[in-house]
C-alpha cells in the first residue's frame, strides 16, 4: 500500500499528525499548523519550569533506553560556568527502525523546535543534530528547515526576539551504526573515530568537547512541544496500562505483515490488536511466528508472548523483551529462524567498532557459527558454545553493542531451539508453500 | 598527591589504603596483587578496551574494569573470584581465536603477556572451529615490524604515538574483527622514540627489526644498567646472550625516563661487543709493545708516573669511580675530555626527557670531578708531562701535540693510534663489563652493573686505577667499586652522603643538584 498510510482510526496521531503533508515541511506550512508556538511559550518560561513540566509529563527517552527525559535534563546544572550542549541523536540505524526518518522527512521544523526548546531548557546555546549518513532525504529537509528557521530569526543570536542565543547545527554522520551510541556519537561529532567512551564520566558531566551534554532522541525532543502546549496532565493521561509509560509512541513496522509502516499509538496499546488490526495481520496463507518488537537488539518474542503484550516500557519487559526503539520486525512461518538470527548477528559483527575484545571477536565468532549451522554444518556443541559466547558478551564491554548481538542469539536459541537442532541433525527447513497474495 | 584523601578498601581480603582517585588496578599492585591486563599501561592514557582486568566489586551490578574504575571507601574487590576468572577466561579465549598460535617462531615468546596469562588462567583448548583471519605482516618503518595476526588491538602503540610522542602515526584501521593497527598515509615510525611501541606491545605484534630472530627470551641474561649513549641517563636493562649485548630496553624510573628510552640509545649497543680489543697488559720493550703481567705493567706505570705532573685525557663514558681515581694520579697536572654531539630529540609527552645533544654517559660527572670539557683535548698538556689516555681514541686530534708528552700511558678497552707512543697499555673493561656510577645532566648519580664478561686479561677500570694508586704508594687497594665510591663521597662534597646502598637502582641526586619534580604519571586522557 501507499506510504505514508492514512492513519488508522485507532492511532493517536500527535507527532505523526502531519505525515504526508508536503506543505508541513515549509516554515509557513509549519506555522499554519501551530508550529513554533511551543518554542515561543518556552522562551517565556524559566528553564527549570520547562524541565519540571517535562518531568511531570512522564516523557521517557524514545531512543531505546527509556530514561526519564525530565530527569536527564535536570542533570544539567545551571550556572556551572561551562557551555552546555544538546545533541539530538538522529543516527537512527537500529535494524527495523525508521520512525525518526519519517519525523524528519515530514516534520523537520518540529525537530528544530524540539531542539530549541531542549537547548533552552538545559541552558545550552548550541544543539547538534547528528543525522545518519544514509539519511540523505531527511538531511535535505532538516538543512532546509534550519536555514528557514535561521532566516526567520526563530533560532540564532536572538531566538524569537527572546535575547537568547540558540544555534542548531545539522551534522551528517558517515554511516556507522555505533555512532548512534551516545558517547560514540560525541566522539564522531568531535571529529574522531566513533568509538564509545568509558562511562563514567557520563555526558551530563563530560560530553561533547568535554562539556556537560544532554543527548536526546529525535522523537523525544519533538514530543516536548506538544507537552508544553497541552500540559503535563494531558500527556500523562495518554497511557492505557502502566502509569510509568505515558504519551504516544511511534512504532515502525516491517517484515512479514500486510501493512508495514510507521504507526503512532498510545502507550499500553495491545500488541495483538496492533499487529492484526493496524498492521493487517500476516500475509495471505502465512502465520506469524515471532516478533522483534524494539529493533534488532531486543529479545525475540514468540507469538504467544507478543499477543499477550501491552505496548509500553513495562509491558514489553513482562512479555520477555523490551520496547527499545519501537522498530517492530515481524517474522512469519516462512522464515527460518536460524537464517534470521544469523543475519542479525552478521549486522552486529559488521558494525562492532572493535574496541572491546568480547565484542570484536564475539560478534564475528557468533556469526561464523550461526552461518555454519544455517548451512547445515552445525554440531551439537555449537549451541552451548553460542550460549556461552553470548554470556561472555553480556555486561562486560564499554557499550551494549556486544550485548545487543548476544540478545537475539540467546533468546532465539532458547525460544526456537527446535529449528537449530533440526538443522544440526540434517533436516532442512521447509517453509510453508502457500501462495503469497 | 600529598594532600590527597586516603581511601580504604579490601582487595582479595587484604586491606589497602591509597590516595583518592587511584584505580583499583594500581591499588591492587600496592597489595602485591597483579590484576591481569593488556591495554592498561601506567605511562599511557586509559583505554579500557581489552576487558581483561575485569574484577568483581561487591554490590556493583556488573564486573568492573579495574584499570578504569577508581577506588571507593569500603569497596570489597575480588580479583580471583569465580565470576572474574570466568570473564578473563572468556577474554583469553576470544583473544586467541584468531591468533596464529605461532609461539615457536615468535620473537615475543617467553616474554609474552598473552602466553603468560593464558598459561595462568586460560582455557586448555579452544572451541573455535572456523578459519582464522589473516593479514600480512607490514614494515612500519623505523625499527618496527607489525604482525597483525598476533595483534590483540590493545592500542598501546596508538596511544603512545599520539599522546606521548605527539606524532600520531598509528591508528586503528577498519572495525569489528577486521580491525588492525594501521599507519597514516605517508607516515612511518621514524619518530626518534617510536621503538618504544615494541616494548609496549604486550604480544608479538610489534617487533624490533634489530632484535628479530636474534634470541629467545629465555636465553637472555638481564642486567640493570644505564644507557651510556647520552647524558639523560635512561635506566635500562641490558640483555645479553652468550656474552654479547643483544638488546637494551628501558627500565622504569619516574625520575629519569618514565618507561621509555630513545631509539638511538636503544640501538647503539654494538660498540660494547667490539671484538678488536686490547686484551693483555703491554709494556714497551726494545722491539715495541710486548705482553706483560698485570704486576709488571702496573709497576711500570707507577714508575713512569712517580714524581711527574700527569695530564689525563679521559672519556666521559668512564664511571665516577674511575674518573675520581684518575684525578688522584694527576699530581698537579690536569684533565680534559671531549664529547660527541648530535641533535637533541625530546619525547614531548614526558617532562624533561630527551635524547640529549651530548652523547656520553658521564659528562656531568666528569665536570664535577674537575675534568675540563674542551675540543682542544691536548691543549692543557705541558711540555714533559706524562700523558694518560684513558678510554679516549684521540681520533681527529692533531697527534703532533702528543710529542710534547714526556711519556704516554694508555688505559683503554681498544687500542688508540697513540698507543704507538705508549710505554704501557693497561686494558680495561668497557661500560657493559664493569660496575660503577654515572651522573646524568640533572646531577642524578645512578648505578650500572656488569652485563657481560670482559675479554682476555682485561680488568675493570676502577680496579686497575686502584692498583696503580697502590703501586704509587698513595692508597690502599680497593676490593669493590663501592669502596671507591665511598672514598669519592668522603672526599668530594657534592657526593656527600651517597653510597651504593642508598643509590639503589634508581639513583639519587648530588647534594647540589637542582631539585626536579618526579615525572608524574601521564594523566587520563592527556
Amino acid at each position: 500500500m501507499g506510504y505514508p498510510h492514512h492513519p488508522n482510526p485507532r492511532e493517536t496521531t500527535v507527532l505523526s499528525k502531519h505525515f504526508g503533508e508536503a506543505d508541513a515541511r515549509t516554515l509557513d506550512g509549519w506555522k499554519k499548523r501551530g508550529g513554533y508556538k511551543a518554542l515561543e511559550k518556552a522562551l517565556g518560561m524559566q528553564p527549570a519550569d520547562i524541565v519540571n513540566v517535562v518531568k511531570e509529563s512522564g516523557l521517557r527517552g524514545r531512543g531505546g533506553a527509556g530514561f526519564p527525559t525530565g530527569m536527564k535534563w535536570s542533570f544539567m546544572k545551571p550556572g556551572d560556568g561551562k557551555p552546555h550542549y544538546l545533541c539530538c541523536n538522529a543516527d537512527e540505524s537500529e535494524p527495523g527502525t525508521f520512525k525518526d526518518r519519517e519525523l524528519m522527512r515530514w516534520t523537520p521544523h518540529a525537530l528544530v523546535e524540539g531542539c530549541a526548546i531542549g537547548a533552552y531548557a538545559i541552558g545550552a546555546e548550541t544543539a547538534y543534530v547528528y543525522i545518519r549518513g544514509e539519511f540523505t532525504e531527511p538531511l535535505h529537509w532538516m538543512e532546509q528547515a534550519v536555514k528557514e528557521a535561521y532566516a526567520a530569526g526563530i533560532i540564532g543570536k536572538n531566538a524569537m526576539g527572546s535575547g537568547k542565543r540558540i544555534d542548531v547545527h545539522v551534522h551528517k554522520g558517515a554511516g556507522a551504526y555505533i555512532c548512534g551510541e551516545e558517547t560514540a556519537l560525541m566522539e564522531s561529532l568531535e571529529g574522531r573515530r566513533g568509538n564509545p567512551r568509558i562511562k563514567p564520566p557520563f555526558p551530563a558531566v563530560s560530553g561533547v568537547f568535554g562539556m556537560p551534554t544532554t543527548i536526546n532522541n529525535v522523537e523525544t525532543l519533538i514530543a516536548a512541544a506538544p507537552i508544553l502546549m497541552n500540559g503535563a496532565e494531558w500527556y500523562k493521561k495518554m497511557s492505557l496500562s502502566n502509569p510509568k509509560s505515558t504519551g504516544t509512541k511511534l512504532f515502525s513496522v516491517c517484515g512479514n505483515v500486510q501493512r508495514p509502516g510507521t504507526y503512532e499509538v498510545v502507550m499500553g496499546f495491545p500488541f495483538k490488536e496492533f499487529l492484526y488490526d493496524l498492521c493487517g495481520g500476516p500475509l495471505h496463507g502465512r502465520k506469524f511466528k515471532a516478533v522483534i518488537p524494539g529493533g534488532a537488539s531486543v529479545p525475540i518474542q514468540t507469538m504467544e508472548e507478543a499477543e499477550a503484550t501491552l505496548m509500553d516500557y513495562e509491558g514489553f519487559v513482562a512479555g520477555g523483551s523490551m520496547l527499545g526503539s519501537g522498530g517492530v520486525i515481524v517474522i512469519d512461518d516462512a522464515q527460518p529462524m536460524v537464517t534470521v538470527i544469523a543475519r542479525l548477528a552478521r549486522f552486529f559483527a559488521h558494525e562492532s567498532c572493535g574496541q572491546c575484545t568480547q565484542c570484536r571477536e564475539g560478534t564475528a565468532w557468533t556469526t561464523k557459527i550461526l552461518e555454519r549451522i544455517r548451512d547445515g554444518e552445525g554440531t551439537v556443541e555449537d549451541l552451548d558454545t553460542l550460549l556461552d559466547i553470548g554470556e561472555q558478551m553480556t555486561g562486560k564491554t564499554i557499550c551494549v553493542l556486544s550485548d545487543s548481538c548476544a540478545v537475539p542469539v540467546i533468546s532465539g536459541i532458547k525460544k526456537f531451539r527446535g529449528e537449530f537442532e533440526a538443522l544440526i541433525q540434517g533436516r532442512r527447513f521447509h517453509p510453508v508453500t502457500a501462495a503469497v497474495a | 598527591m600529598v594532600d590527597a584523601k586516603i581511601v580504604n578498601l579490601t582487595i582479595e581480603g587484604r586491606s589497602v589504603s591509597v590516595p583518592e582517585g587511584t584505580t583499583i588496578l594500581e591499588a591492587a599492585k600496592t597489595a602485591g596483587i597483579l590484576i591481569p591486563h593488556y591495554c592498561y599501561h601506567p605511562g599511557l592514557p586509559i583505554a579500557g578496551v581489552c576487558r581483561m582486568c575485569l574484577v568483581e566489586v561487591e554490590k556493583a551490578p556488573k564486573l568492573a574494569p579495574s584499570c578504569a574504575t577508581t577506588v571507593a571507601e569500603g569497596q570489597v574487590v575480588h580479583v580471583h573470584s569465580e565470576k572474574s576468572l570466568d570473564a578473563r577466561k572468556g577474554v583469553l579465549e576470544m583473544l586467541l581465536i584468531n591468533h596464529p598460535l605461532d609461539c615457536p617462531i615468535c620473537d615475543q615468546s617467553g616474554e609474552c603477556e598473552l602466553q603468560d596469562y593464558t598459561y595462568q588462567e586460560g582455557r586448555e583448548d579452544s572451541r573455535y572451529r572456523e578459519p582464522k583471519r589473516f593479514n600480512p605482516a607490514e614494515d612500519f618503518g623505523g625499527d618496527v615490524i607489525y604482525v597483525p595476526n598476533r595483534c590483540i588491538l590493545c592500542t598501546r602503540c596508538v596511544r603512545f604515538m599520539e599522546d606521548v610522542a605527539h606524532d600520531p602515526a598509528l591508528n586503528v584501521s577498519e572495525r569489528g574483527d577486521r580491525a588492525l593497527i594501521g599507519k597514516f598515509e605517508g607516515k612511518d615510525l621514524t619518530h626518534p622514540w617510536a621503538a618504544n611501541v615494541v616494548d609496549l606491545c604486550p604480544v608479538g605484534a610489534l617487533l624490533s627489526k634489530d632484535f628479530l630472530n636474534k634470541a629467545r627470551a629465555w636465553e637472555l641474561d638481564r642486567t640493570a644498567s644505564i644507557c651510556p649513549n647520552c647524558t639523560q641517563g635512561c635506566n635500562v636493562t641490558m640483555e645479553t646472550r652468550e656474552n654479547q649485548v643483544v638488546r637494551m630496553r628501558p627500565r622504569p624510573n619516574e625520575n629519569v625516563n618514565a618507561f621509555f628510552m630513545c631509539d638511538w640509545g636503544r640501538l647503539n649497543y654494538r660498540w660494547m661487543n667490539e671484538k678488536n680489543r686490547a686484551e693483555h697488559p703491554m709494556v714497551r720493550a726494545k722491539n715495541g709493545l710486548v705482553a706483560a703481567s698485570w704486576e709488571d705493567a702496573i709497576s711500570a706505570t707507577a714508575r713512569a708516573l712517580n714524581g711527574k705532573k700527569v695530564f689525563v685525557v679521559a672519556s666521559p663514558m668512564l664511571s665516577n669511580e674511575s674518573l675520581f681515581l684518575l684525578t688522584q694520579i694527576m699530581q698537579g697536572g690536569g684533565g680534559a675530555f671531549r664529547v660527541t654531539e648530535g641533535e637533541e630529540a625530546p619525547l614531548p609527552g614526558v617532562e624533561d626527557l630527551a635524547l640529549r645533544r651530548e652523547r656520553a654517559a658521564n659528562v656531568y660527572g666528569a665536570e664535577k670531578l674537575g675534568f675540563k670539557k674542551t675540543r682542544d683535548l691536548l691543549g692543557g698538556l705541558g711540555q714533559g708531562d706524562v700523558l694518560v689516555i684513558a678510554g679516549e681514541d684521540l681520533a681527529g686530534i692533531d697527534a703532533s701535540a702528543v710529542s710534547r708528552a714526556g711519556d704516554v700511558i694508555v688505559i683503554s678497552s681498544v687500542l688508540p693510534e697513540a698507543a704507538g707512543k705508549a710505554s704501557v697499555v693497561l686494558p680495561i673493561a668497557n661500560f657493559s663489563e664493569e660496575e660503577g656510577t654515572v651522573t646524568n645532566l640533572r646531577g642524578r648519580v645512578q648505578r650500572f652493573t656488569q652485563a657481560k664478561q670482559a675479554p682476555g686479561e682485561t680488568r675493570p677500570s676502577w680496579l686497575v686505577l686502584g692498583d696503580l694508586l697502590g703501586a704509587m704508594g698513595k692508597q690502599a687497594n680497593f676490593f669493590l667499586p663501592s669502596e671507591v665510591f665511598a672514598k669519592l663521597a668522603s672526599s668530594n662534597s657534592a657526593f656527600t652522603g651517597l653510597s651504593y646502598d642508598s643509590l639503589g637502582f634508581k639513583g639519587l641526586p648530588l647534594v647540589d643538584a637542582p631539585a626536579t619534580a618526579p615525572k608524574a604519571p601521564i594523566a587520563v586522557g592527556a
